[in-house]
């Protein structure tokens, strides 16, 4: 391919901006990252103009042209650079990736977040029983396979990781740890976190976690 | 492809089996249509979708496929011919992302105003109607179609607006698909159904319409207790 304009417009805590960073990065696609401030400062133009819809990142721009939503950018990247497919190749593999990709997008980070926004203890009992319910069908559907996407580390793996940086937060809140509830799970979340793709393009859990402390202060929740 | 054996588990008031359908008609595949009963779900349909239990499920030779975009995508790699999304990229990821838009978007709005009360379900409509407003901004004048001269996957994974909002406007009483505010969508909507093979799988509409209204008869009912 000749040399391709990419461009990614990205928020340091976002674990979608994650996700297209580790997959460009399986890749070997060169970049250029646009940071946009942080979630409480005004949108930058080019962001607005790129995504008009949600105005939301990741936003993907390649040649200027704009792809948005982040596994919807994680489709394009497999099928523009097909190289070290990140997709299964048969159509049945693709569906169940795609089944689990929607399940994930629905749940974890909007179950996360009422983790950490909860107030009361009833609240926070019930918020860490919902969460760990979709670490468990996540868990299952792991089972004795090292990655999601098989013997090789792909698209729903690539999808989860990025929302494993704001675990330790989860954790921290929701009075509970991954390890002891799913050690299979948290086995994977340490051998993704091996791959040089993965520890580059993920912000630390330790940023977020403060991050996420200085959010509660913010909502009045502490 | 000979030997297959397709299976398409369905409820015949649910938009998301009928684009499934639809799918599978215009690449003329052959299936075999089992009817659920939703108060009543089957020992099968509860083996194939643990997770949601939910139709539509594709069954291709016993292997069960959930979501139905997710199916449509399935159909459109499994049989070649005639191919639902375009070819190149940039365009893939639009439908995809316009078809993503709608579910995300209308669907909960619909299913909020269908058990609103009569002073919040104005405010819904309007949000509503907002939604279908920014999709017909992605429609271009100069093509029939999404997919341009023929059907392709972002006319069906949206078509069903087309006869839900209508009935919808007649049972809650608001104002969905303004033909003056959105006329390109009325367009749109009014062509892909008269499609012959998209035609002919719609239900009647006056048993969908009864259906619905029965449903939300019912709701009103409890809410008023």
């Amino acid at each position: 391919m000749g040399k391709d304009d990419v461009k990614l417009l990205s928020m340091w805590a976002s674990p979608f901006c994650m996700r297209v960073k580790v997959a460009l990065a399986e890749k070997d696609v060169a970049y250029e990252e646009i940071l946009e401030s942080d979630l409480m400062g005004a949108k930058t133009e080019l962001l607005i103009k790129s995504n008009p819809v949600h105005k939301q990142v990741p936003v993907l721009l390649h040649d200027d042209k704009p792809v948005v939503e982040s596994t919807n950018i994680l489709t394009y990247i497999d099928e523009v650079w097909p190289a070290k497919p990140l997709l299964p190749a048969c159509a049945y593999g693709k569906s169940r990736a795609r089944f689990w990709a929607d399940y994930i997008d629905r749940k974890v980070f909007p179950a996360g977040r009422n983790v950490w926004t909860a107030k009361e203890d009833d609240q926070v009992e019930s918020a860490r029983k919902e969460f760990l319910d979709i670490l468990m069908y996540l868990d299952g559907t792991l089972g004795e396979q090292d990655y999601f996407n098989g013997d090789t580390f792909g698209f729903v793996d690539i999808l989860l990781i990025g929302l494993t940086s704001w675990f330790p937060a989860f954790e921290k809140y929701g009075g509970f740890k991954v390890e002891d509830e799913y050690p299979k799970l948290a086995a994977w979340i340490t051998r993704s976190y091996a791959r040089e793709t993965v520890s580059e393009s993920l912000t630390s859990p330790e940023k977020i976690t403060n991050f996420v402390g200085m959010m509660r202060q913010m909502y009045g929740i502490e | 492809m000979a030997g297959d054996k397709v299976k398409l588990l369905g409820f015949w008031g649910s938009p998301f089996a009928l684009r499934v359908e639809w799918a599978l008609r215009l690449k003329g595949v052959e299936y075999e249509y089992v009817e659920e009963d939703l108060s009543n779900k089957s020992p099968m349909l509860l083996q194939y979708n643990p997770l949601y239990k939910k139709v539509p499920v594709l069954v291709h030779n016993g292997k069960p496929i959930m979501e139905s975009l997710v199916i449509i995508e399935y159909i459109d790699e499994t049989w070649k011919n005639r191919p639902l999304l375009p070819i190149d990229p940039f365009e893939r990821a639009t439908s995809r992302f316009w078809a993503k838009f709608v579910d995300d978007k209308f669907v909960p709005l619909i299913i909020k105003m269908s058990s609103s009360t009569r002073e919040q379900k104005d405010k819904v409509a309007e949000e509503a109607r907002e939604v279908l407003k920014t999709l017909e901004s992605s429609l271009n004048q100069n093509k029939p179609f999404y997919g341009g001269k023929i059907l392709g996957f972002m006319d069906i994974a949206v078509a069903w607006i087309g006869i839900w909002a209508p009935m919808l406007e007649k049972i809650i009483d608001i104002k969905l698909l303004d033909e003056e505010y959105m006329p390109l969508l009325n367009t749109w909507f009014r062509d892909v159904l008269e499609v012959l093979v998209i035609k002919e799988c719609i239900p009647p509409l006056d048993k969908l319409l009864a259906h619905y209204k029965d449903y939300y008869d019912r709701f009103m009912a409890t809410k008023s207790n």
